[in-house]
């Protein structure tokens, strides 16, 4: 941001009134339509349409315990009111009564437990997969690393590195020019990966604590410094999948979102030979914007010297 | 507020007493400083309000208006500390001192000069907070959840912030001590535990759950603030320290915590609805149990807000099994609500308006709890406005609904006088629909994938956080109307009776309205 603190107080006149001339420039261009307006994204994994499915059922049953228990309230209100003659009654307390609703709701609990469980064991599975990349949150970027891990696809990717970071301009995020589509939500990289494959992320942070969350791949795992943390997605669909970071991170929080491309197999590998090629060719490394923090430390040690 | 003009009439002990400003300061008095405690969680109030305004303002559109996004931080930041520790808290303990003499018979509380003390370390602590504002760096910016590394960056704005949240956790592990001795040794005679009102019965659990985590919350923050300065390291992994043991610690004040924000407004909720459905509570004893419950599994479900930290499966699985059981006691309770309501003989003024409106939009806050704590569907929406959405049902439509409802129900007592019914249900319907239209679309920006704690956001997030941002102004300018409605309450009015709601039982309605400077000097005898 390269607004000072010395014109603040006419910056938040001007800023007023840009806005108000933003609004009317938005609900012209308001021809974005979005993935999910009102709901969880539409899912592109098993585990995110479990959750998807998990969180409409919770939903429904919700729903029908709130409609039965403010249907009882509000016909109380409705027909037992002093303004239309109603009689107090007297009782003030029913043992039978208060079991049955311990008891009863003890029982939905489970119900909903059962699902919720299997799904929380398949996610923390991250066995076997067919590629590992890691993932490691600085202020305010990604980096990442194509690991050689274990499985088919170990080799193909194995030493791809790279930084990404928002590409969105400075001046649409002023006002100052109009917003892209995927304002805020693109980046310079784009984290490639294959469809079908069993994808383990490893998580973690060069300063402070970030999270790498992609809604539609069904999966958000904070990235803490000093620590490897996992997760995993098997997508199904290819395509471009957005997310953002979710762990409050200090001042650019907002604006490091996390992009990923979903390829067929073949151009997976189409990808990867080239990004390697030019790796190896001695093509610098894929630097961060300029006047970025050079990366230290833990994670930057790991990045190289495996 | 102000029931105090009857102090030369309502005692003679033979010596002078302070007039003017030194009244208050010296005050020990448990109306007296009922009545600060109430004015100054309200200041604070509107102190938060303020910030809240402000960054509901910077997220009216998308893009940067208004404030730099470090700015933004500091205000959601803060925001959440001044609600939480400066308006919220001291709000139930001003009730607490108002009302737990007066309901169960005591002269006054049980360590009157401590009382004292208590309510004035607020005032400084609140400056503390205020004027980190204006140090170098700006205030406290990591979230009011203080997570290191980040916490460990802030400029000193976050060591007053520390030493404020010192200041406060000291003023309420004393106001607990304080409410714990007062309640188990000076009851009224006949005044068994189990006649206790609800309220005094809330309290007395929430008191223990005070002084159970206010020191665990002490001994984390001490540890940011050694690691910010004197090189330890707890919180640093490359000095051995790990950066989640904070939250381990945290939380396991945070979530009590919460329960110490909500048990105290179910007990002002379980006297206001009895009073004007003319009923009997219905199932007292369950109540009892019930709040119980409810404080003891809280220290058993910490780790419900840091799912995504990779805990091992097992842990995920306990922590949501024990989260998920927390709906079974809050479950009776709002089944013994509508059960008290149900064929009594009801009328609506204002403070049974904010009860029913409590129930309602508190049980919807309730039911996104539910959601949360199902593991797999947290971590997608950890860290989201749904999340936001979620506490606010809970701490504004629940916590803060509860308050209005019981200075409504109180205020003939505090004041003498009846409050202007008309405007206090003007109050009530505007904030249930404002509150609604700023936070029930919350959810579903949180779904849509709306991180929360962000100074600017996509596109496709533009519409909702327009009428979120405009509900928040109305919400906001709708609490002047309820402080006027209280002014206009203090300066007159008609006058109100000993007993001035039809149904109301307790012994708080046996003394005079308003409430004489001493009540209780000989104790009355409980049936």
């Amino acid at each position: 941001m390269n607004r000072t603190a010395r014109s603040r107080a006419p910056s938040i006149l001007a800023g007023i009134a840009a806005s108000l001339a933003a609004s009317l420039a938005l609900a012209q261009g308001a021809a974005y339509e979005p993935a999910s307006k009102y709901n969880l994204q539409p899912p592109v994994t098993e585990i995110a349409t479990r959750i998807y499915d998990l969180n409409t059922l919770i939903l429904v049953i919700c729903g029908i315990i709130f409609v039965a228990v403010f249907g009882a309230m509000f016909y109380a209100i409705y027909a037992h009111r002093k303004s239309v003659g109603h009689q107090p009654a007297q009782f003030h307390e029913n043992t039978t009564v208060e079991i049955v609703w311990t008891v009863v709701p003890f029982l939905i609990l489970i119900l909903m437990a059962w699902p919720a469980t299997k799904t929380v064991i398949a996610m923390k599975d991250t066995s076997a997969p067919d590629l590992t990349i890691k993932a490691t949150g600085f202020q305010w970027k990604w980096g990442y690393d194509y690991l050689r891990g274990e499985g088919d696809l170990r080799e193909v990717a194995d030493g791809i590195s790279f930084y990404s970071t928002l590409s969105t301009t400075l001046e649409e995020r002023t006002n100052a020019r109009a917003k892209d589509a995927d304002y805020l939500l693109d980046v310079d990289n784009v984290l490639v990966v294959p469809v079908g494959k069993k994808v383990r992320i490893l998580t973690t942070a060069n300063d402070v604590l970030h999270a790498w969350w992609v809604p539609a791949l069904g999966v958000k795992q904070d990235a803490i410094p000093g620590f490897v943390r996992d997760t995993w997605f098997r997508a199904e669909k290819v395509g471009v999948y957005r997310g953002q970071c979710a762990e409050l991170c200090g001042k650019e929080h907002g604006f490091m979102p996390i992009v990923v491309e979903v390829k067929s197999l073949e151009d997976f590998r189409a990808w990867a030979a080239e990004r390697r090629k030019a790796t190896t060719a001695g093509a610098p490394a894929p630097s961060a914007a300029a006047g970025a923090p050079v990366p230290q430390t833990v994670a930057a040690s790991a990045r190289t010297g495996n | 507020m102000q029931a105090t003009h009857d102090h030369a009439a309502g005692h003679d002990h033979g010596h002078a007493h302070p007039t003017g400003i030194m009244r208050w300061i010296t005050t020990t008095n448990h109306k007296d400083i009922g009545t600060m405690y109430l004015w100054f969680s309200f200041v604070m109030f509107l102190v938060g309000g303020v910030l809240a305004l402000l960054l509901r303002t910077e997220l009216f559109q998308p893009g940067m208006q208004v404030v730099e996004p470090e700015v933004f931080n500091q205000l959601t930041t803060m925001h959440g500390v001044i609600m939480v520790f400066g308006a919220i808290m001291p709000a139930f303990v001003g009730f607490a001192n108002w009302m737990l003499p007066l309901q169960i018979g005591a002269p006054d509380m049980a360590f009157a000069r401590m009382n004292n003390w208590s309510f004035w370390l607020l005032p400084p602590a609140a400056a503390l907070l205020v004027i980190s504002f204006f140090v170098p760096g700006g205030a406290a910016a990591g979230g009011w959840t203080l997570y290191p590394p980040l916490s460990i960056q802030m400029g000193p704005g976050m060591d007053l912030a520390i030493f404020a949240l010192h200041i406060l956790g000291a003023s309420s592990i004393m106001g607990s001590i304080n409410i714990v001795t007062t309640i188990l040794n000076m009851r009224a005679p006949g005044m068994t535990l189990m006649k206790m009102p609800l309220f005094a019965w809330t309290w007395l659990i929430t008191a223990y759950l005070l002084i159970a985590v206010m020191p665990v919350l002490a001994g984390a923050i001490t540890m940011v603030l050694t690691d910010r300065h004197f090189d330890t390291h707890f919180f640093n992994a490359a000095g051995g320290g790990d950066p989640v043991l904070f939250q381990h610690i945290f939380w396991f004040f945070g979530h009590p915590e919460v329960y110490i924000m909500i048990l105290p407004a179910f007990g002002i909720v379980s006297e206001i609805i009895p009073a004007f459905a003319r009923k009997q509570l219905f199932g007292y004893t369950s109540m009892v149990y019930a709040t119980a419950s409810i404080a003891i599994l809280s220290f058993i479900v910490w780790a419900h807000h840091m799912f995504t930290v990779g805990m091992p499966a097992t842990a995920q699985l306990f922590f949501m099994f024990a989260t998920m059981l927390i709906a079974v006691p809050t479950g009776v309770k709002v089944f013994n609500w509508v059960a008290t309501m149900w064929r009594g003989s009801m009328t609506f003024e204002t403070p049974m308006l904010f009860a029913c409106g409590f129930i309602f939009v508190f049980t919807m806050g309730g039911f996104t709890g539910l959601i949360l704590a199902i593991t797999p569907i947290d971590i997608q929406l950890h860290d989201t406005y749904f999340v936001v959405a979620h506490f606010h049902y809970v701490l504004v439509a629940g916590s803060l609904f509860a308050l209005f409802a019981g200075t409504y129900y109180w205020l003939p007592k505090w004041t003498g006088h009846m409050y202007d019914e008309t405007l206090g249900k003007l109050h009530f319907w505007l904030s249930v629909i404002f509150f609604n239209v700023t936070f029930f679309v919350q959810h579903f920006l949180g779904l849509a994938g709306m991180p929360r704690r962000v100074p600017d956001y996509a596109l496709q997030f533009a519409d909702f956080n327009m009428i979120s941002t405009i509900g928040a102004f109305g919400f906001g300018l709708t609490q002047l109307l309820f402080l006027y409605v209280v002014v206009k309450c203090i300066r007159g009015g008609a006058k109100a009776a000993d007993c001035p709601w039809e149904g109301a039982r307790g012994l708080e309605w046996t003394v005079p309205s308003p409430a004489p400077y001493h009540t209780f000097e000989t104790p009355p005898v409980v049936r």
